[in-house]
């Protein structure tokens, strides 16, 4: 399998590069677009990245091994993630927790065996006026509680 | 209280995110003016102004930017939108009331700083913002407010690590590395950027430009106090009534801002404790919150520091030895591993407090925390480590009967 970018990405590639000084600043923006296209970073895209910035695959691995947010592996269909930092653990955090692992019988870090969940605890995520805050691929949700979390969590599921 | 709101005056206006409705309530207005001033001159205003960094150091940004004098071009702003520092939320406020704002600091700070172009670093997992303040790009491009004549703003996503706030972990990470912070010089000189004369300055900071030179130095040094001009988006959040950010002046009282605009304590129980600015500025007990003041002299008088002004509340019913538990675990998932002591320390001062948390203490935990700390402090690359100490002592100090 080999990768490339889709076209809107391609361009906006093109329009990056003028951008930056030196075409090793393209690696962030490269491997989101990236794990945009196909939910983890395959090895086949991190080799992408590291042609397309000119440097060695190690290298490129190394930098994207860095930040919690990529993934160097496949992920459930969905994230969930819950944030455990202080403001939301004085709001119920670890109730949230424990109730997600025991519906989704999985526990954290892990992925359902039907690959449609994914289960993280994440630190502050500059949302602690609406403590407990639960993220779900991508999008916040504010003050949730055990019962608010299950309807979310029917409404992501179908 | 009555004051001029600097960066929230559009903030109840609706769709103020867009560029008719920001334009409508005076966002440009005049901007080709400003544009027109010598640099020296925007650059002189901001140092009169009294304008303090809001990312949590509160450097004299006037000063900051004077670093620049002399310097060869291209010269890069890269603006600070990362806030990733627990308890703080305010920047991302900024981003989606009144992203036009930014754009427009952003255009008024280069012309200052004779800048090329700038960078605003925002953290990954802020993608409605990103989303937001992209189109408001996408929008100041398409009305000629940005363009060939103006610097060019690039929008770049970080992906998930603390560290990425501090400013030279920041350009590692802008120029592709991982995100590691640099060794500092030894005299003041700007940041670099690819090699090339950089300011690094907070989002809020940034915002309190126009402000600034629409209005002029003596209207916002008019605001606040002596030391602390101005005003900051303080936040409120843990065990409030109404958690939220509130635009106030400098040298309030601390527990009239929890009182007033908080809504006072939840369940109508008792203050606790106040971790004053964010995560990493020392805690303080009730008894120190009495007669504290919002201000950054004001802080440190009360036995901590104004930091982000990002305020964690905790009621009587809070555990301290849970509280610090929960915020060294924060601490050793994002200690950057480069220097020994933040990383191996982190990790075992963490494991110590959580052994009591769940009633299995060493005996010898409390000399060992002191003596972690003590290891840590000032030796290591950036100011992450000694923060961590200042947070362990802070509670140990404060709240020793719990930690017995
Ligand atoms: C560990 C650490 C994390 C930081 N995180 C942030 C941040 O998320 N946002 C921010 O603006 N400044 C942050 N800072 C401060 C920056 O290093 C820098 O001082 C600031 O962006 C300068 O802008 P200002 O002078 O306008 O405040 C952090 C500093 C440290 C040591
Ligand atoms: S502590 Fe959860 S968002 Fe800040």
């Amino acid at each position: 399998m080999s990768f490339a970018l889709t076209p809107a990405h391609a361009q906006r590639l093109e329009h990056l590069r003028s951008r930056y000084e030196t075409p090793r600043s393209l690696i962030l923006p490269l491997l989101w677009m990236a794990q945009t296209q196909e939910g983890y970073l395959s090895p086949e895209a991190l080799a992408f990245v590291a042609h397309e910035t000119q440097l060695c695959v190690a290298d490129v691995t190394s930098v994207a091994s860095f930040y919690t947010m990529f993934a160097l592996s496949p992920q459930g269909h969905h994230t969930i993630e819950v944030c455990g930092t202080l403001s939301c653990h004085l709001n119920g955090a670890s109730q949230l927790i424990e109730a997600l692992q025991k519906t989704l019988g999985i526990t954290l870090g892990q992925t359902t065996a039907d690959g449609a969940f994914t289960l993280k605890k994440v630190e502050c995520m500059g949302a602690c006026h609406e403590a407990p805050v639960v993220v779900i691929d991508g999008v916040y949700h504010a003050r949730q509680n055990v019962q608010s979390l299950t309807t979310l969590l029917e409404e992501t599921r179908s | 209280m009555s004051h001029d709101l600097v960066v929230s005056a559009r903030f109840g206006i609706a769709n103020s995110h867009t560029l008719i409705v920001a334009q409508a309530h005076g966002a440009y207005t005049q901007l080709s003016t400003l544009l027109a001033q010598p640099p020296q001159s925007l650059v002189q205003t901001v140092i009169d102004s009294g304008l303090r960094g809001k990312g949590g150091g509160g450097a004299p940004t006037g000063a900051k930017w004077q670093l620049l004098e002399g310097q060869a071009k291209p010269r890069y702003l890269v603006v600070n939108a990362d806030e990733s520092e627990p308890g703080t939320f305010k920047d991302r406020h900024i981003i989606e009331h009144d992203p036009h704002l930014l754009i427009e600091g952003i255009l008024l700070s280069c012309h200052a700083l004779e800048a090329k172009a700038a960078y605003i670093y925002m953290r990954g997992e802020y993608r409605f913002w990103h989303d937001r303040l992209q189109s408001a790009l996408d929008e100041a491009y398409g009305a000629g407010i940005l363009g060939a004549h103006s610097c060019d703003i690039t929008l770049h996503r970080g992906a998930g690590a603390y560290i990425c706030g501090e400013k030279s972990a920041l350009l590692e990470s802008l120029e592709g590395y991982r995100g590691q912070p640099r060794l500092k010089p030894h005299r003041p000189e700007p940041e670099w950027l690819w090699g090339r004369a950089t300011i690094v300055n907070n989002v809020e900071t940034i915002a309190s430009i126009p402000y600034i030179l629409y209005k002029g130095a003596q209207a916002y040094r008019a605001m606040g106090t002596k030391e602390s001009a101005g005003t900051l988006l303080f936040g409120l959040s843990g065990h409030v009534n109404r958690p939220g950010v509130y635009e106030l002046p400098f040298g309030m009282p601390l527990l009239e801002v929890i009182e007033t605009y908080g809504g006072g304590i939840r369940d109508g129980r008792a203050l606790k404790a106040v971790i004053p600015g964010g995560a990493s500025t020392p805690v303080l007990t009730a008894e120190q919150a009495k007669n504290a003041t919002l201000s950054y002299e004001g802080m440190k008088l009360a036995g901590s520091a104004l930091g982000t002004g990002g305020m964690i509340i905790m009621d009587e019913s809070t555990s301290m030895v849970d509280a610090l538990d929960n915020l060294l675990a924060f601490y050793r998932h994002e200690s950057c591993g480069q220097c020994t002591p933040c990383r191996e320390g982190t990790h075992w001062a963490s494991s110590i407090v959580h052994d009591i948390a769940r009633r299995q203490p060493r005996s010898d935990a409390l000399p060992t925390l002191k003596n972690i700390a003590r290891t840590i402090n000032g030796q290591t690359i950036c100011v992450f480590g000694p923060a961590v100490a200042d947070v362990i002592n802070g509670f140990l100090r404060n709240f020793p009967q719990e930690f017995a």
